[in-house]
């Protein structure tokens, strides 16, 4: 399986067969990370079809904020550049400037939850909880579902931090960071279809 | 780009350059500026929102894919992005699909106009 790769990179000698392995941990992951995007397609499949199923209660031009959401995206969207540019910093090797790069990165994304954390606060404070309707219950596990993936994002970050300044960025550190970032940036994918389907839609 | 990524260094180009995560970052940020701008200044004519939205997130979501997480016809990336384009079809299938079928499902089955009562006093 490996041989194609392995013939169009033969120039890396030595280096070849750490590359090949850590290619196949970030493939196996890709293939993780496209089964948690059937996951996000059912979701957002059930929220769509449950869209208008306000049983009376509040909808969704009534309960979003859009400049709040505005913020949330911002956050997200900022801390993805971050961690790109993380990844740029390991492959010059500067370990100091991945772990102030990863750092922001957390901190945007915590930024990020709380955010997320104090709007589901104010929406069930308000009695739009997820059993007031099925528009509202779907919403909040389609949403809910997104944060707790950033919140083990999150997890997964500082998890990574440590190990960076203990080992360094050896061939293990650098294989997980690839798909800790694969991870990441996937996440702000399933935001620009959470912020335009779930909350401009809704607005509409 | 993929093929400017594959010269500038060898199997590191999976991993891209500053030049297009910045771009990447920037086009994403317009894009994102355009969904709200369209939905909240109330420029842009109601019939032609939905579609605008839809199609700067789409916009987005490719931008987003091939400049941070490096899809491509690269070998290195080429079963990456056979897998997501495998995914991107299920997807497809599987929201357009119950998007479909409970869309028939309430026009077909659910009378708007009944009551329990109504129901009850049919029998």
């Amino acid at each position: 399986m490996n041989s194609p790769v392995s013939t169009l990179h033969g120039g890396h000698g030595g280096h070849e067969h750490g590359h090949d392995a850590g290619a196949n941990t970030v493939l196996g992951f890709w293939i993780y990370l496209m089964s948690d995007c059937l996951i996000f397609a059912i979701l957002f499949a059930t929220f769509g079809v449950l869209s208008t199923s306000y049983a009376g209660g509040p909808s969704g031009r009534e309960l979003f904020d859009l400049p709040y959401v505005a913020g949330e995206t911002l956050l997200l969207l900022v801390s993805s550049f971050t961690f790109g540019v993380a990844m740029l910093s390991m492959q010059a090797r500067r370990t100091d400037n991945v772990i102030i790069l990863l750092l922001v990165t957390f901190l945007l994304g915590t930024g990020f939850i709380w955010m997320e954390v104090h709007e589901f606060a104010h929406l069930i404070a308000e009695g739009a909880g997820p059993d007031r309707s099925a528009f509202l219950s779907a919403y909040f596990v389609l949403v809910g579902t997104h944060g707790l993936h950033v919140t083990v994002g999150l997890l997964w970050l500082a998890v990574m931090m440590h190990q960076i300044a203990r080992y360094g960025l050896d061939g293990i550190v650098r294989r997980r960071l690839s798909c800790l970032s694969l991870f990441w940036h996937f996440l702000d994918l399933v935001w620009i279809c959470v912020f335009t389907f779930v909350y401009l839609r809704g607005v509409l | 780009m993929s093929d400017h990524m594959m010269h500038d260094g060898g199997h590191d180009a999976a991993h891209g350059s500053l030049t297009s995560y910045a771009v990447g970052f920037l086009l994403s940020l317009l894009l994102t500026a355009g969904s709200f701008g369209a939905v909240m200044s109330g420029a842009v004519p109601h019939a032609m929102i939905l579609p605008a939205i839809v199609v700067l997130a789409v916009t987005q979501l490719l931008v987003q894919l091939i400049l941070f997480l490096h899809l491509g016809s690269a070998p290195d990336q080429r079963s990456n992005t056979v897998i997501f384009l495998l995914t991107g079809m299920l997807i497809v299938i599987i929201v357009a699909g119950s998007l479909w079928v409970m869309h028939n499902a309430n026009v077909n089955m659910m009378p708007m106009q009944m009551s329990v009562e109504r129901a009850l006093a049919k029998n």
